[in-house]
Parts: structure tokens; C-alpha cells; sequence
């Protein structure tokens, strides 16, 4: 077997409390691991409310942050971003894209700027080479058009199909996107993404941050969900998200508004309270699970593979019990 | 004064009449048409959902209908007549008492719009004091609107900080039926929450529209979303209104171009998007649209005629297409 591209192992990240020193840490992320393949590239989703980790895990993966337990591998090796030589030399295989399309431009540059930061800082072709070209063809954007202008000219669809662009001249293998369309147009939405699938067959792989279901249904490869940071369920997109086992996923697949009048929407839901506190014994969604029972509470549930499907996990003792109850 | 009424149904009188709304917003290159000779009508206990793009003046429209627009902008044209009296040709003292207590408004990223220094039970104070409601069932009143959005009582006592986004959104929601309006605007009232949150926050909406008999007008640019609380759909490109028509229609036989493009290209669960359909924003400059049809530059089927002549609105201002080439409704109005 190849040596993965990256992998995750037990990533762990906890935070003082913020009640004072005899309150219990606040747990991010909890023993979370993901591997991801170098040699078939994927767009990995991780989907989650807020609070559930997915920016805590794009900052550990990204090196903003440093884990409290867990390890990342990249190329096989442990990450280590002590100097700035490291930090430059794994930025260059691993670049991010943010949510905000508005906030992540200054106002006071040209597009071209971007792209001569990038250029001065990785030692590659300014804004106006080929490359850079390249890149900008890549998002169906060209240079003559964006390159200078500012910000403003530019519509929020634009300014992130230029800031995947920015990404891109420096031919990372992995793009971490966190939240990259939910602050565009619903109708946009698919346009992006497709870019996404584009440079995936291109050999990119994407860890792609978003709570919006749909998008995932479309264009995910897997799907891993997270709830107050805990894996709940993970495996291929389409078939988690069209048959969940694990109830909470259940409940986000039919939060989702379908393009269509549905007056099942309209009824009322568990409310989503989160009333456990997180790194507590047991499953964190049980206060709000119509299925939660005794064992729900005192033993935290484990990751199970649903029967044949070993890519498919599930954090749920109810589904280990009775697997076939989980039949849609 | 009336703060409580009977329960209301939707019924054929119009609640809202907006004839001919036509904004500008003032720029050192001339004026952006933001809002063109918009129509609308909204029965007593109706909801529109009105969608569109980013820029497409849905929001400058309800901001406008309300007299809320801020300079540059303004309103050059137009009655937004609101059970019978025009909302643009009262005084300001009058139309001071017609906010809240007859049009009211959940505004975008609600979430931030409460006050960070005063408690939840203060701001409702606040209102219901400016608008003369009686110091005696104050209190009370302030128990059953956090009843009716699902809040407990002790939330009164909480400052924004202090709540979660969505239980920011269900305190706007209370605010804006405190004084039992005829009328709510609600502009995109969840676009900042998670898609559970969503759900709660969009069915508490609906309840208390439902159990109130309001007229709603519903601002989004996700038609699933919308779908689940209109009974009619006004899509709006550029400023303008170019279909108008009952959500089954909207849904399974639009007839402007423009509806096709965004029903295609809107991701769902079970049915790919397909990008290249996607209507890709504001094709000309806001400040000097085309003659001839405003969608001609993003249109996949637009013709010379479309170039020469902009098309007339066809049907009622409940239901109708602007369009030369749309096809004949599949509904009756």
C-alpha cells in the first residue's frame, strides 16, 4: 500500500475552560482520524453545526493550531511546523480557501496583488504569466478581466473562483475549504463546486468544510459528520445521505428544504439543545434523539462498520444492537 | 387601540398593493435602476416568497415598501398601499405609528440587529412602550410572544450575548408581531443559521404567520426554502419583476427563462445541479440597463425582438410572465 497523502490519527483538540479553572476543558474535536488516499484524489466533506469542530479540524490540518492528542501525517511523515522554512514547504502542498469572499480581499489592491503576494512569497510566476493564467482558466475566469480590478468590481461568486485560483498557482495537492459557497447564491453554488470536481480530476484533493447537504449529496466523494466534536457517522456521500443510520444525520438529511412543498418539513423536530456536556461518557446526541435509551447515557458509543459496507461507520449503540431497524 | 384580534385566513381582499415602485440609488456615474415599475399584490394571510440573485433589488424593494431606504437610495415613483393607505404619502408622525403596529420588519442578519445593551424584555419594554401599549399587560404580553416563538420566559432577562443565533432569530420574530401587524417582511430571516436551527426557526415563523393570519412577504434566494412557506413565488431579476405565479407553477412549469435557469441550477438532494446553467449574476451595468428585455444578455433563447423590445407583463398582478416567448400558464389564478 502507497503511503497516504495525509492521515489523521486520534486528533484530539481540547480548550481551557472558559468558567474558570475548576470547570472541565471544552473538547473541539475528540479522537477524530481520517485518511486521506494520495494516489485516487477525493473531495472529503466534513459537515457539522456550529460548534460541531469541522474549523477546529481545518486548523489542525492546516497548522493554525497544534493538537492536544493525535497525530497528522503528511507524505507519512508526523507534521512539523517549527520553522518558516517547514510552514512554507507544506503550505505549498497544502492551501486553504475561507468562507468569506467579502473579508478575505483588501480593499486597497488590485486582484494582481494576490497573486504577486503569492508569487514573492513561493518563489513562482507573478500575476500576468502563464501560470497564473492557468489558474484563473481553471475557475473559468480569465486575466484580462480580474486581474485589475478591485474587490469591489467583483461579485462574491468571482472573488471565490479567485481565491481557489490564488490557491492553485502554487499546485498544492490538497485544498482545505472551509465553507466555500455559503455565503453565495444558492444558484452559484454549483458553479464553484464544479470547479472543485474539475481540479479534483486534475489530482487535487479537497477537504471541503460546509454544512449544505445537498451540495455534498452532489459533489462529496465521503462524508464525515460531526456533532459537538464527535464523528457520528462517516462512509461514501450519496449513501450516507441518502440512507443514515445514525439518528442526528437522519434528522440533518431531513432538515434539508426540499425543492418541493413538503408538510413533514413543517412539523416540529427534537430541539437541538446541548444540554451533555462534550467529553462526557456517552453518545452527545442523546438528549435529542427520539431513540436515546439507558445505554445511550452511560457508555459513550464506539465507530462500527455497517455490515458489508467497511468504509461505512457509524457512532450509534442502537445501530449495533439492532442494525435492522435501521432500514429506512 | 387593538392589539388583539381574531385569528385571520387568507382571504381575497388585498392586504398589500404595490403599484409602480421604482428606486434609484445615486452614484457619481449616474443612478443604478435598483428596483423598475415593480407590482405586487398580497392577500390578508398570504405568503410571497420573493427570490433573486444577490443585487436583484429584493431586499432595496421591502426596504422601500417600508420607507426604511437610507440615502443614496430612494423611491422616484410609486404607492405601496397597505390595507388602502398609501405607506409613501403619509406623514412621518403617521407612518411612525403604522411601523410595527401595522408593517413589520425581520431584517437580514437579524441576529445582529438587536440591541447588545439592553436584556430581551427591555427591548420589548421599549417598543411596546413608543407605541402606547398599555403598562399593565406589558408583561403579560411579553410572556406570550416568548411562549408563541418557543422561548422560555427567562429569556427576558438574557442580553443578546447571551443567546444562541437561533433563539436571536425567534426574539426578532417575537418583536416584529408584538403589535399584531397586518403586515411582516421577513429578509432572508435565516441565512446566517444552521440547516436543523433553519428548520425550527422557518416553522415557528410559519406557525405564527399561520396563527395570525399575517400577510407575509418571504425574502430568499433558496426556492427549497421558500417552498416550504409560500403560497405564491415573485422572482426578480435586475430590478425587475419577470414572473410572478403560485409556488406549483414556480416549481414544475416556470415560464420565464430566468425561473428555469435558477430551478436547474440549485443543488438538491437526488437531483444534480447542473452548473452551466446557473444564471451567473448581473449580466449589464445596473446604471444603464439594455433596451429591450432585461434578461436578453443571460438568456439562453433571446431573439432580436428581445433586443428591440422590452416585453409587457402578461396576466394579473397575482400571476403573470414577462417574457415575448413564455408559454401559456399551466394554472388559472
Amino acid at each position: 500500500m502507497t503511503t497516504p497523502l495525509l492521515e489523521l490519527r486520534g486528533l484530539t483538540r481540547t480548550y481551557p475552560s472558559t468558567s474558570g479553572r475548576h470547570g472541565s476543558p471544552l473538547v473541539a474535536l475528540d479522537d477524530f482520524s481520517l485518511t486521506i488516499d494520495a494516489e485516487r484524489p477525493k473531495i472529503i466533506a466534513i459537515v457539522g453545526e456550529s460548534g460541531s469542530g469541522k474549523t477546529t479540524l481545518a486548523n489542525l490540518v492546516l497548522g493554525f493550531d497544534k493538537p492536544s492528542a493525535g497525530t497528522i501525517l503528511f507524505d507519512g511523515a508526523p507534521l512539523k511546523l517549527t520553522g518558516s522554512r517547514e510552514k512554507r514547504s507544506y503550505r505549498r502542498n497544502v492551501q486553504a480557501v475561507f468562507q468569506d469572499p467579502f473579508a478575505a480581499f483588501n480593499p486597497f489592491y488590485r486582484v494582481r496583488h494576490i497573486f504577486n503576494l503569492a508569487a514573492r512569497s513561493f518563489g513562482i510566476d507573478k500575476a500576468g504569466s502563464e501560470s497564473v493564467e492557468a489558474a484563473l482558466n481553471a475557475v473559468g475566469l480569465s486575466g484580462a478581466d480580474v486581474l485589475d480590478k478591485h474587490p469591489h468590481q467583483l461579485s462574491g461568486g468571482q472573488r471565490q473562483r479567485i481565491m481557489i485560483a490564488r490557491a492553485l498557482v502554487v499546485q498544492p495537492r490538497l485544498i482545505v475549504a472551509d465553507e466555500p459557497v455559503s455565503m453565495v447564491d444558492a444558484s452559484l453554488r454549483s458553479t464553484i463546486l464544479a470547479v472543485l470536481e474539475r481540479l479534483k480530476q486534475q489530482g487535487i484533493s479537497f477537504i471541503y468544510i460546509t454544512h449544505d447537504l445537498s451540495t455534498v449529496w452532489q459533489y462529496a466523494d465521503e462524508v464525515h459528520v460531526l456533532y459537538r466534536g464527535r464523528l457520528m457517522e462517516c462512509g461514501p456521500a450519496q449513501q450516507v445521505i441518502e440512507a443514515p443510520k445514525h439518528p442526528y444525520v437522519r434528522l440533518l438529511v431531513d432538515s434539508v428544504p426540499p425543492l418541493e412543498r413538503n408538510d413533514k418539513w413543517l412539523q416540529p423536530v427534537p430541539a437541538p439543545e446541548h444540554p451533555t456536556g462534550r467529553g462526557e461518557v456517552g453518545c452527545p446526541f442523546v438528549a435529542s434523539c427520539p431513540h436515546g435509551w439507558e445505554l445511550c447515557r452511560s457508555k459513550t458509543p464506539e465507530l462500527v462498520s455497517a455490515r458489508g459496507f467497511p468504509e461505512r461507520r457509524v457512532a450509534c449503540h442502537l445501530f449495533d444492537e439492532e442494525p435492522q431497524s435501521w432500514r429506512r | 387601540m387593538m392589539f388583539e384580534s381574531p385569528s385571520r385566513s387568507v382571504s381575497d381582499e388585498a392586504a398589500l398593493q404595490v403599484t409602480d415602485l421604482t428606486i434609484r440609488y445615486a452614484t457619481d456615474g449616474g443612478d443604478v435602476h435598483a428596483v423598475e415599475a415593480l407590482n405586487l399584490t398580497l392577500k390578508r394571510g398570504e405568503v410571497l416568497g420573493l427570490i433573486g440573485e444577490s443585487g436583484c433589488g429584493k431586499s432595496t424593494a421591502a426596504y422601500g415598501m417600508l420607507r426604511l431606504l437610507q440615502a443614496p437610495g430612494r423611491v422616484t415613483r410609486g404607492a405601496v398601499r397597505l390595507e388602502g393607505e398609501d405607506l409613501l404619502s403619509l406623514s412621518d408622525r403617521a407612518l411612525r405609528r403604522r411601523r410595527w403596529s401595522k408593517a413589520a420588519l425581520i431584517p437580514q442578519g437579524a441576529m445582529n440587529s438587536l440591541n447588545p445593551t439592553m436584556t430581551v424584555g427591555a427591548m420589548f419594554n421599549a417598543t411596546m412602550k413608543a407605541h402606547g401599549y398599555p403598562a399593565g399587560g406589558r408583561a403579560r404580553r411579553l410572556g406570550e410572544l416568548l411562549e408563541k416563538v418557543g422561548l422560555p420566559l427567562r429569556a427576558a432577562e438574557l442580553y443578546p450575548h447571551e443567546l444562541s443565533g437561533g433563539m436571536k432569530q425567534r426574539v426578532c420574530i417575537a418583536l416584529a408581531i408584538t403589535l399584531d401587524p397586518v403586515l411582516v417582511i421577513a429578509d432572508e430571516p435565516t441565512s446566517a443559521l444552521d440547516v436543523v436551527v433553519q428548520r425550527t426557526v422557518v416553522q415557528t415563523l410559519v406557525a405564527v404567520q399561520r396563527e395570525r393570519g399575517l400577510s407575509m412577504i418571504l425574502i430568499g434566494h433558496d426556492l427549497g426554502l421558500l417552498a416550504q412557506a409560500a403560497d405564491r413565488i415573485a422572482v426578480m431579476y435586475a430590478g425587475r419583476l419577470v414572473e410572478c405565479a403560485p409556488l406549483a407553477e414556480i416549481l414544475n412549469a416556470p415560464r420565464h427563462p430566468y425561473t428555469q435557469m435558477l430551478l436547474d441550477s440549485v443543488p438538491t438532494i437526488g437531483r444534480q445541479a447542473d452548473p452551466d446553467r446557473a444564471p451567473g449574476g448581473i449580466a449589464h451595468d445596473p446604471r444603464n440597463p439594455p433596451p429591450g428585455c432585461i434578461f436578453q444578455l443571460r438568456c439562453p433563447m433571446a431573439q432580436q425582438l428581445c433586443r428591440d423590445r422590452a416585453p409587457a407583463w402578461t396576466g394579473n398582478l397575482a400571476h403573470g410572465v414577462a417574457c415575448h416567448f413564455a408559454p401559456e400558464s399551466t394554472v388559472t389564478s
